[in-house]
C-alpha cells in the first residue's frame, strides 16, 4: 500500500516510534529512522524493517535543533530521493508539579516534543510541495486533550502539537498535503514505565480496562497514512479514556 | 537573466504570456498566492541549483529578483 513511498519517523529507536516504523515498512514503505541516543536500538529496528524488503536507514539527530534537522532531512533526501510521509513521534517527559517545575524541564520538553515537530515539518514541507503529495502525522497524547496533573510541560507540548496539526492541515490542504494527529492514551512503553505510582489509578479510568500497546498506535498511523480524505483530525487511541 | 527565469516560471504556473510579467507586477495581480510564491521559490531553487531561504515578504516580481540577487551575492 505504501510501496515506493519514503517515511521519516522520529523517535524511532523504541516504543511507539519503533512500532510505527515496522508497521509502515510492513506496508511496503522505505523508512528513515531518526533517533536521539540509542544507536544500537535504532539498528535493531532498522533490521526488523528490512525484513519486509524495503530500504531502512537510521539517523542520529536532536530534533530540537533547527539546523541539525535541516541537515538530517537533506541527508535523507540524498539517500532516499524523496520523502512522502512524516511521523513526528519523538517525545520526552520531565514530569513534576507546576509549583516546582524548573524552567529547564519545561523548555526541554517543549523543545523536543513541539519544536521538534515544527522543525521536521518545516524542512519536509518543501519536499511535499515539490511532489504535490505528502502526509504528516503527529503523535500527540490524550494529555494534550485532558491535561494531566504533574505533566504541565508535556500536556502543553501535546496540546500545542494539536494546534500545529490543524494549522498545517489547513495551510497545505490546497496542495494535497494532509496533516493529522494521533492521541494515544496509556500505552505500555519505556516512557510510561516510569509512571508506576499513578499507573494503577490510570488503568482503572480506562473504559476498555487495559493499557494499549505501541502496535495499537502504529495501526492508527497506518490508517491515517492511507486515509486520503482525512486531514486535521485527532485520532484518539486510548481505550475510551478521553471520551 | 534572473528576471527571465522567474517570468518563465510564473508564465508556466499561471498559463499567461511571459511578456505580461513585468518587474513591477505584484504576485496578487498575477494570480499567485503566498503558497504559490513558496512553490515558485522551490522551482527557482531547482532551476538555479541554489538554496533560497525566503525570510521577508515579497510583493512584486522585482522584489523577488532583488531578494534573490542579494542572497546570491552573500
Amino acid at each position: 500500500m505504501l510501496k515506493g513511498k519514503t517515511a521519516i519517523i522520529s523517535g524511532a529507536s523504541r516504543g511507539i516510534g519503533a512500532a510505527v516504523a515496522e508497521r509502515l515498512a510492513s506496508l511496503g514503505a522505505d523508512v528513515a529512522l531518526i533517533y536521539g541516543e540509542n544507536a544500537a536500538a535504532a539498528a535493531e529496528v532498522e533490521e526488523r524493517c528490512r525484513v519486509y524488503g524495503g530500504k531502512a536507514e537510521s539517523y542520529r539527530c536532536d530534533v530540537a535543533h533547527f539546523d541539525a534537522v535541516k541537515e538530517t532531512v537533506k541527508r535523507i533526501r540524498a539517500d532516499f530521493g524523496a520523502v512522502h510521509l512524516l511521523v513526528n513521534n519523538a517525545g520526552i517527559t520531565k514530569d513534576g508539579l507546576i509549583a516546582t517545575m524548573s524552567e529547564a524541564d519545561y523548555d526541554r520538553v517543549l523543545d523536543v516534543n513541539l519544536k521538534g515537530a515544527f522543525n521536521l515539518i518545516r524542512h519536509c514541507t518543501g519536499l511535499f510541495l515539490r511532489s504535490r503529495e505528502g502526509c504528516i502525522i503527529n503523535i500527540a497524547s490524550v494529555s494534550g486533550l485532558m491535561g494531566n496533573a504533574g505533566q504541565a510541560n508535556y500536556s502543553a507540548s501535546k496540546a500545542g502539537l494539536i494546534g500545529l496539526t490543524k494549522s498545517v492541515a489547513r495551510e497545505l490542504a490546497p496542495r494535497g498535503v494532509r496533516c493529522n494527529a494521533v492521541a494515544p492514551g496509556f500505552i505500555r512503553t519505556d516512557m510510561t514505565g516510569q509512571l508506576t505510582a499513578q499507573s494503577q489509578h490510570m488503568l482503572e479510568q480506562i473504559p476498555l480496562g487495559t493499557a494499549g500497546s505501541p502496535e495499537d498506535v502504529a495501526e492508527a498511523v497506518a490508517y491515517l497514512a492511507t486515509a486520503r480524505y482525512v486531514t486535521g483530525e485527532v485520532l484518539k487511541v486510548d481505550g475510551g479514556l478521553a471520551m | 537573466m534572473l528576471f527571465e527565469t522567474i517570468a518563465k516560471l510564473i508564465a508556466e504556473r499561471t498559463e499567461c504570456d511571459q511578456n505580461e510579467v513585468k518587474m513591477e507586477s505584484t504576485f496578487t495581480e498575477l494570480g499567485i498566492d503566498s503558497l504559490d510564491t513558496v512553490e515558485l521559490l522551490m522551482s527557482l531553487e531547482d532551476a538555479l541549483g541554489q538554496e533560497i531561504e525566503l525570510d521577508q515578504k515579497v510583493e512584486t516580481v522585482g522584489d523577488l529578483v532583488e531578494f534573490i540577487q542579494s542572497k546570491t551575492q552573500e
